[in-house]
C-alpha cells in the first residue's frame, strides 16, 4: 500500500516537474514563433507532416529501387552518386525526416504525459498511440535493411538475433544472415513489402488515433513547414545521407555509422541482453497502457443538452473540440434537431456552452436556461456571478476580468475596482456576456486564457478570438466598443504579464474620451437601478 | 514579442540546432560491436535428430499383430542432440539442444556467436543426434586461421559430411 502511493505520487513528481520543463522550453520557443508557428505546441502536427515527406519521398526510392541482391545496393548508391541533386536529396529527405519524425513522436508523447493528458476522455487517444510506437521502429529498423550496406547487415543481424530470443520461430532468423549465399532476392522483395505495408498500418492507425477529435491539427502552420522543409532541405545538401560499404556477410562490419534515433536499441542489447532488452521493452509498453489506469482525479460533469432551449443550429456541434456532439431530431419539435452529448468523449470544456445562441444573458428569463450547459458553471451562475461582482464594483475604473482557470492565475488581480471570474475555459463565456458586463456598469472588460496554441482543451483560444473578433458564431456585437475589450493570452507563469496588461488597460480606459461609449447601460432587474 | 528580426533570428538559430540535432544523431557517435582485432565464429546448427529407436525382444514380438511385428520400436518423437565445441583445446561451448513441435518430432536448433582474437585456432566440435547411442557420431576438428573481422560458421548439413566450417 505505501509503496503504491510512494509510486504514484513519485509518478506525479516526475511529471509534475517534466511539465514545468516543458511549459518553460514552450514558451520560451512562442518568444521567437509566437504560439501558431510554435513546432513545440504542434507536435503532432509536425509528425504528420515529417511522414508525407518520408511517404512521399519513399515512393520515389521505390520505383527507383532494382530488388535484387545487388541491385538494392547499387540502385541507391546510384541516386546519391549520379543523382544527388534529385534522388540523392529525396533520400536523404527520406531519411532525416524519418529521424525527425521519432524526435517529434517521442516529444509529442512525452509533452501529453507532462500535461497529464493520457487519461479520462483522452484515453482513446493515449491508448491508440502506444501501438504506433511499435509500428514506426519496425518500419524504420526494416528501412535500414533495404539499403544492403554493412549498417543493413549489422542491423539485420541484431534484429533476428534478438527476435531469436523470443520463441517465434521454429529455426533461428538469424540463420538467414550466416554467409552470402544464405540470402536471396526473395528476400528484398518480402523487405520492400514490410517496409511498406507497416507504415500503411501506421497510418491507418494514425487515423484512429485523431478518430475522436474534430478539427484535428493535420498540418503545421504553413510558415513552420517552410522553414522545416528548408531546414531539411539544407542538411540534406550539407551532409546527405550515404550508404556504408556493400553488406559481405563473411566479414563483420567494424566501424558503424550509427543512426541512434532508430537503431540505438542494438547497441543497449549488446551492453545489456536480448532478455533485458525484451523485458525492458514489454514493460515499458505495459506501463504506458497502464498510465491512464493509475489514479488520477475524477472526471468533471459533462454537457448537458435541454430540450426546450437547443433549436438544432448545430453551432455547439462545430466547436466542440472532441467530436463529443451529434445532432439527432429534435424529441418534441419536429423537423428540428437537437444536440446530444456522448458522454465517454466529452471534456467538460465547456466551449460548446460558449456557443450556443440561448446562452445570451440578456434574456428576461429569472433563471437562465441555455441549449447546452455546464452543471458545475452554467451560465444561470455565470450572469449572477457578474451581476454580484458589478453591484460591488463601486470604486474608479470599473473593471471584470473574465480568466481561464489553467492560464494565469486572475484570483490575485481581484481588487474593489476590478471583479475576477474564473472559467473552466475561456471558451465557455458567450461573448454577449461581454456586452452584459459593459452594459451593466463595468468601464471595461478583461478576458485571459491560455497562451496560442497551448489551451487545454485544444480550441478554446481559437474559438474565443474568432467570437470576440466576428469571424465566428456567436460573434460579439458590432456595437460594443472594442477600445472596452482587452484580450491577454497567459499562461500560468505569466501572472506578472497578465497583471501588467491589466494596469495597461486600466490607463488606457482611463485616458480615453468618455464619449467612445455608444451602448446604453441594461440592467435585467429594475431594483437594480434604486 | 520581439521585432521581427530578432524574432527571426532566433527561429533560425533553433532550425539550425535542430538540424544538427537531428543530423549529428543520424549517424553519430559511431558504434563498434567489436574490437579491432576479434574475428567471430558463428555456430548455427539446424538438424532434425535421429529417431530413438529400440530392438523388440522375441516376446514382445509375439504379442503383436503379425502384420506390425517390425523388429525395431520407433517413436514418432525425435532424439535431442548433444554438442560441444573446444576452441584451442578449452570447452567453449556445451548443450543439448531439443527438438521443436508439440510432439518432438521437428528440427532442434542453436545459434551462438562466439569472438575470438583474429589469429590461428584449434576448433573441435562434437555431436551426437541420438542420445540412446553414447559418444558422438560426428565430429570435426581443424586449425583456422581467421582475419579481424572474418565470420566463420560451424555448420551441420548431412549431404555436405556432417559438420563443416565455412
Ligand atoms: C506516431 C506518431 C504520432 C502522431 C503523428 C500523432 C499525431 C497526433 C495528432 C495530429 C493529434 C491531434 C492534435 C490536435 O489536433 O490537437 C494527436 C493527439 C494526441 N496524441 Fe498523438 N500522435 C502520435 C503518437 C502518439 C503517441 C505515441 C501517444 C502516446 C502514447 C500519443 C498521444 C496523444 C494524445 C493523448 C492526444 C490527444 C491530445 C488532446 O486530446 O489534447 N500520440 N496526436
Ligand atoms: S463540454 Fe466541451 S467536449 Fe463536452 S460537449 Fe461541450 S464542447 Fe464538447
Ligand atoms: S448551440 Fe445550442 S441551440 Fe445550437 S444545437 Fe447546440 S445546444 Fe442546440
Amino acid at each position: 500500500m505505501f509503496f503504491w502511493i510512494f509510486q504514484v505520487s513519485l509518478h506525479g513528481f516526475l511529471r509534475d516537474i517534466t511539465r514545468t520543463l516543458i511549459q518553460r522550453i514552450e514558451e520560451a520557443f512562442d518568444t521567437f514563433f509566437g504560439g501558431g508557428n510554435n513546432p513545440l505546441r504542434h507536435l503532432g502536427a509536425m509528425g504528420l507532416y515529417f511522414l508525407w515527406i518520408v511517404v512521399g519521398t519513399g515512393l520515389y526510392l521505390f520505383t527507383v529501387l532494382d530488388i535484387s541482391i545487388h541491385g538494392v545496393y547499387n540502385s541507391i548508391g546510384h541516386q546519391s552518386r549520379d543523382l544527388w541533386y534529385f534522388g540523392g536529396i529525396l533520400r536523404s529527405l527520406h531519411r532525416y525526416a524519418s529521424d525527425a519524425f521519432i524526435l517529434v513522436m517521442m516529444l509529442h508523447m512525452l509533452r501529453e504525459w507532462a500535461y497529464g493528458r493520457y487519461y479520462g476522455f483522452r484515453f482513446y487517444s493515449w491508448i491508440t498511440g502506444v501501438p504506433l510506437i511499435w509500428l514506426v521502429y519496425a518500419s524504420g529498423i526494416g528501412g535500414y535493411w533495404i539499403v544492403w550496406d554493412q549498417l543493413a547487415q549489422f542491423s539485420a543481424i541484431s534484429t533476428t538475433e534478438l527476435l531469436d530470443w523470443l520463441p517465434i520461430f521454429s529455426e533461428p532468423a538469424a540463420r538467414n544472415f550466416l554467409a552470402p549465399d544464405s540470402i536471396n532476392d526473395r528476400f528484398f522483395s518480402m523487405l520492400v513489402f514490410i517496409h511498406i505495408g507497416v507504415p500503411l498500418l501506421l497510418i491507418l492507425g494514425l487515423w484512429a488515433h485523431v478518430h475522436r477529435i474534430s478539427r484535428v491539427d493535420y498540418l503545421p502552420s504553413r510558415r513552420l513547414m517552410l522553414g522545416t522543409m528548408a531546414t531539411l532541405l539544407l542538411l540534406a545538401l550539407i551532409k546527405p545521407a550515404l550508404s556504408d560499404a556493400a553488406a559481405n556477410l563473411a566479414l563483420a562490419p567494424v566501424e558503424l555509422r550509427l543512426d541512434w534515433f532508430i537503431l540505438f536499441i542494438h547497441p543497449l542489447t549488446d551492453i545489456t541482453s536480448p532478455a533485458l532488452v525484451w523485458s525492458m521493452l514489454l514493460a515499458a509498453t505495459a506501463l504506458l497502457f497502464l498510465l491512464p489506469f493509475l489514479p488520477h482525479p475524477k472526471a468533471e460533469p459533462v454537457a448537458e443538452v435541454d430540450a426546450a432551449n437547443c433549436n438544432g443550429c448545430s453551432r455547439c456541434l462545430a466547436d466542440c473540440p472532441y467530436a463529443a456532439i451529434t445532432m439527432e431530431p429534435h424529441p418534441n419539435r419536429p423537423g428540428y434537431k437537437i444536440a446530444v452529448v456522448d458522454p465517454d468523449l466529452c471534456a467538460s470544456c465547456g466551449i460548446c456552452a460558449g456557443s450556443c445562441p440561448s446562452s445570451t444573458p440578456f434574456r428576461r428569463q429569472e433563471k437562465l436556461v441555455t441549449g447546452i450547459d455546464m452543471p458545475q458553471q452554467g451560465v444561470n451562475a455565470l450572469r449572477q456571478q457578474l451581476e454580484t461582482q458589478l453591484a460591488q464594483l463601486n470604486q474608479g475604473t470599473r473593471i471584470v476580468v473574465f480568466g481561464c482557470a489553467r492560464g494565469a492565475d486572475i484570483k490575485a488581480l481581484a481588487a474593489p475596482d476590478t471583479a475576477v471570474i474564473s472559467l473552466i475555459c475561456t471558451g465557455i463565456l458567450p461573448p454577449s456576456f461581454v456586452e452584459y458586463a459593459l452594459r451593466g456598469g463595468a468601464d471595461g472588460v478583461m478576458l485571459t486564457g491560455c497562451r496560442t496554441g497551448g489551451c487545454d482543451f485544444r480550441l478554446g483560444d481559437r474559438w474565443t478570438t474568432e467570437r470576440l473578433s466576428g469571424q465566428r458564431e456567436p460573434r460579439l456585437r458590432g456595437n460594443v466598443p472594442l477600445t472596452r475589450l482587452q484580450l491577454v493570452f497567459a499562461s500560468a507563469n505569466d501572472d506578472k504579464i497578465l497583471a501588467e496588461a491589466l494596469q495597461d488597460f486600466r490607463t488606457r480606459l482611463e485616458t480615453q474620451a468618455v464619449s467612445a461609449d455608444p451602448l446604453q447601460p441594461y440592467f435585467r432587474r429594475p431594483s437594480h437601478h434604486a | 514579442m520581439l521585432k521581427p528580426a530578432a524574432a527571426t533570428v532566433g527561429q533560425v538559430i533553433l532550425y539550425a540546432a535542430f538540424a544538427a540535432f537531428v543530423g549529428y544523431f543520424a549517424t553519430a557517435p559511431t558504434y563498434k560491436q567489436i574490437p579491432d582485432d576479434v574475428a567471430l565464429i558463428k555456430l548455427s546448427i539446424s538438424h532434425l535428430g535421429d529417431r530413438e529407436c529400440r530392438k523388440r525382444d522375441p516376446e514382445e514380438l509375439k504379442k503383436l499383430p503379425p502384420n506390425m511385428r517390425a523388429p525395431m520400436d520407433c517413436p514418432r518423437g525425435r532424439s535431442d542432440i548433444k554438442l560441444e565445441v573446444d576452441i584451442d583445446g578449452q570447452p567453449a561451448f556445451q548443450t543439448v539442444m531439443h527438438p521443436t513441435g508439440l510432439y518432438k518430432d521437428g528440427i532442434s536448433t542453436v545459434y551462438k556467436r562466439f569472438e575470438v582474437k583474429a589469429g590461428t585456432h584449434q576448433l573441435s566440435v562434437r555431436m551426437n543426434d541420438n542420445l540412446v547411442k553414447p559418444g558422438f557420431n560426428f565430429v570435426k576438428e581443424a586449425e583456422v586461421t581467421l582475419k579481424p573481422a572474418q565470420v566463420m560458421v560451424i555448420d551441420f548439413n548431412p549431404d555436405r559430411g556432417g559438420l563443416f566450417f565455412k
